[in-house]
């Protein structure tokens, strides 16, 4: 086979933006239990399936990631989806004692 | 089909007519500005009111000679984003002293209904799928409004100082 | 500071519920994201790598102590406890929801507060010079005019859906501290030889991937006609500016390619046709805004305190602090504080919720509840007595706020980069943590001395890379992140673009890097009165060049 490249879908949720990866069934924020897809057919086959998605609001701005399957967990080939995958920036948030404090879900 | 006028659902007098297709006698027809530049010497001597639709890239000083003749200017937005028609309609109102009808068509969202109106717009073709009651709703999203242009809405500026003169 | 009549309390209040109505259409199915996309970046709401982003407008950075302890409750309650002070005098929020963005805007609609035009192709929020009012050398109060240009500028019916977004910054003195140059439109206050005030147009400067200093193209517009000026030149814009290539749409590209003479000469064509319309600025309403920035009356103080003379003396940190962080105010007694919000290591431009209580405390206590932004991502407070510099101070350090290094090498401008941003190459953060840190000394910050630098975490140059006394570019290179340094870059009244230093540096070795080229600045220069950017115009980046690369090399021969 030439120039396989494993490949991921992933997209935001509408309403709370955070990032998320198709399973194959469903959506999950945690990368590694987003599904691979080494031939690029089922890549596109998938990346067209979650359109429907789209239309019904759930998830904004799908597209296709490569992975890399080197170690036991499939890991982001970019830079720039490392950091999403982390779901943070990639420094402590450190305002000293002046600590930030998780939002309070209080109405 | 219909055109809104302040918001309000109307039937569409005009007829669009494709450049190579034959001009009805009677109707009020919208030919394209390349059709009224070709046949401009025919199109001025027609009887029935005729009008020309300009796409975002061309400017009405194309046609500033002519809109003696001309009862409506049609201005389209190919994209909704695509700003130009707002600068035309001002240059036609303000600068060429246009007194005919200005239409907008194409991708024309209800978001940008009133700053349309503002600009010297009178009626619209509401974008295909859209909900023609969400233009009506959309004139009634705003009472102030900070910048003075040829519509008959006070700004804020204009309030503010008949307030005070009142007041005084 | 200006507070708003019924009239703007009811556009604001009218425009959030615009905003509402916007979101539940996009929720019911009636938007689609690309329909919705433009309506959202109008009101400052990005998606960007980890979530939405929120961009508050701080109209020309001017801020109160009860705006400010809202914009902490934001913070708490709708985010994760921080903001970020951004490089247009505004601030945002890096986690919002969706769903929460109508509450968070009738939160800010309460103390006058929006986010309209803080992103899109508009007319952006007006910048202006932070020391605006107490500066000693400025003609007049630029937030007059700012404000004049904000009501003109806000949904703008014409201007709304211009080619590329469009920022305005205006200043009244020599000294530019509002980068000037750098925007679409440039304004400086200036009198004409009757004595009369107007403005100078600089139209067509801007940064991202095509730096342009703003050229001047009308050196006089009186006062009057300012709102037809503007007008005039955005007509000319927004119908001939490029839509066929976002990265050829701003005005700047418009200028360079019509010439800035003929440029100008179809403004003016323009501008006669209104300059006597309706647009005419009203002195009644000039007069109105006026009058909300007329000067407080502020106690009358002699020019020298010895108490704070005393202490200065005792205490060399304090000293330290007073030389780097405050200005000459122009009533005697005063000084103008600048607070750093770039600790060692820290994030350039955050602040966490308690940070911003406490600082809203301290405008109420010291300077009349008055706090401003400035475009370098720190926070200004204009009104303190000497007496009470001292205070302040110990108070600010207890909430890590003292850090003395305004316009030093730590006081690093530096956009969120690919730690938060959608459109980055590269992170900023991480890098101006590392370099701050290697810069921590006190000492050694104060003799090298005044020293801008910018960083970017790609092209969009948000950190201002090209125009930074060192500028540090985030390149993506197959995936990976690369820094390349300018050099000799400022925003200032001696506006340059940087050079390029040469091949980009991997994150490793960029700190190493930049310290070479401060070394190697310390070692040319001809005496401490000699500044950086100062140097490197003597001697050019050659000498830089040589050292950096040399180091470089030795240092991989040193691994091998």
């Amino acid at each position: 086979m030439a120039n396989v490249v494993p490949q991921m879908v992933t997209a935001q949720w509408l309403l709370g933006g955070e990032s998320i990866y198709w399973t194959g069934d469903g959506w999950s924020e945690n990368f590694a239990a987003g599904a691979v897809y080494v031939e690029k057919e089922a890549a596109d086959a998938a990346l067209e399936q979650v359109q429907s998605f789209v239309r019904d609001r759930v998830v904004v701005g799908p597209y296709l990631i490569e992975v890399e399957l080197d170690g036991a967990l499939p890991q982001p080939t970019s830079a720039r989806e490392r950091i999403r995958a982390a779901h943070n920036a990639t420094f402590a948030i450190d305002h000293g004692s002046w600590t930030s404090r998780v939002a309070d879900q209080g109405s | 089909m219909t055109v809104l006028r302040n918001g309000v659902p109307q039937p569409n007098e005009w007829v669009r007519v494709a450049d190579d297709a034959p001009l009805p006698e009677t109707d009020k027809v919208i030919v394209s500005l390349e059709r009224w530049q070709a046949e401009r010497v025919n199109l001025r001597q027609r009887n029935a009111a005729i009008g020309v639709a300009l796409k975002s890239e061309q400017s009405p000083l194309l046609i500033q000679d002519d809109l003696d003749r001309l009862s409506l200017v049609a201005l389209e937005f190919p994209k909704f984003t695509d700003g130009r028609a707002f600068s035309h309609a001002r240059v036609l109102r303000d600068r060429l002293g246009f007194t005919g009808e200005i239409r907008g068509f194409g991708q024309v969202l209800r978001d940008q209904y009133l700053f349309m109106l503002r600009c010297g717009f009178d009626t619209v073709e509401p974008a295909a799928g859209k909900r023609v009651e969400g233009y009506a709703e959309a004139l009634k999203e705003f009472s102030v409004f900070y910048q003075p242009t040829n519509d008959d809405r006070a700004t804020a500026l204009q309030l503010r100082h008949r307030k005070e003169a009142v007041a005084a | 500071m200006y507070r708003y009549d019924q009239f703007d309390a009811t556009f604001v209040r009218e425009r959030t519920a615009q905003f509402k109505g916007q979101v539940a259409r996009r929720l019911a199915g009636e938007l689609t994201e690309e329909e919705f996309r433009p309506l959202r970046l109008k009101n400052g709401l990005y998606l960007q790598l980890h979530a939405y982003m929120l961009r508050v407008a701080i109209p020309y950075g001017e801020l109160s102590s009860k705006q400010m302890r809202k914009l902490a409750f934001i913070a708490r309650r709708y985010d994760k406890g921080y903001g970020h002070f951004t490089t247009r005098q505004n601030i945002q929020y890096n986690w919002p929801r969706l769903d929460d963005v109508p509450a968070i805007l009738e939160h800010l609609a309460e103390v006058e507060m929006h986010a309209i035009q803080t992103s899109g192709n508009c007319i952006r929020n007006v910048t202006s010079d932070h020391f605006a009012g107490v500066a000693a050398d400025e003609i007049e109060d630029p937030r007059v005019w700012a404000e004049v240009i904000r009501q003109w500028s806000t949904l703008h019916p014409e201007f709304s859906y211009l080619p590329r977004k469009f920022k305005i910054a205006i200043i009244a003195a020599d000294k530019d501290r509002a980068a000037m140059r750098t925007h679409d439109i440039g304004l400086k206050i200036v009198r004409n030889a009757k004595g009369e005030l107007g403005f100078a147009f600089y139209t067509g400067g801007g940064q991202g991937r095509t730096p342009i200093i703003g050229p001047l193209v009308k050196s006089f517009v009186a006062a009057e006609d300012l709102l037809s000026y503007l007008d005039a030149t955005l007509r000319v814009y927004n119908m001939h500016g490029r839509r066929d290539n976002i990265y050829k749409a701003r005005i700047k590209i418009l200028v360079q390619a019509l010439g800035a003479e003929e440029f100008g000469r179809q403004v003016e064509e323009e501008w006669l046709r209104i300059k006597d319309s309706v647009l005419k600025l009203p002195a009644e309403e000039v007069a109105r805004i006026r009058q909300y920035f007329a000067p407080p009356a502020l106690e009358k103080l002699p020019a020298r305190n010895e108490g704070f003379e005393a202490k200065k003396a005792a205490d060399p940190d304090f000293a330290r602090w007073v030389q780097a962080n405050t200005d000459d105010h122009k009533v005697d007694g005063y000084r103008i504080v600048t607070i750093s919000l770039k600790p060692v290591g820290g994030a350039p431009g955050d602040a966490s919720a308690d940070q911003m209580d406490l600082l809203a405390d301290l405008a109420d206590a010291y300077s009349l509840g008055q706090i401003r932004v400035t475009h370098r991502q720190n926070l200004v407070l204009p009104y303190v007595r000497q007496q009470d510099l001292f205070d302040l101070w110990a108070k600010l350090g207890s909430a890590k706020l003292a850090e003395a290094n305004v316009e030093l090498v730590t006081d690093i401008i530096a956009c969120p980069g690919l730690d938060y941003c959608n459109l980055a190459n590269a992170r900023s953060i991480p890098v101006a943590q590392r370099i701050s840190r290697r810069f921590s000394d006190p000492k050694r910050l104060a003799e090298i001395g005044e020293l801008r630098l910018n960083i970017s975490g790609c092209i969009n140059a948000c950190g201002h890379h090209h125009v930074g006394h060192i500028g540090i570019l985030g390149v993506d290179k197959k995936g990976e992140e690369f820094y390349q340094v300018t050099l000799g870059g400022s925003s200032a009244e001696d506006i340059s673009l940087g050079k390029i230093l040469g091949p980009a540096f991997s994150l490793d070795q960029i700190t190493d890097a930049i310290e070479t080229v401060v070394d190697t600045y310390l070692d040319l220069r001809e005496g401490p009165q000699e500044r950086f950017i100062d140097t490197y115009r003597r001697l050019g980046i050659e000498p830089f060049k040589e050292k950096v690369y040399d180091s470089l090399k030795e240092r991989r021969s040193a691994a091998e």
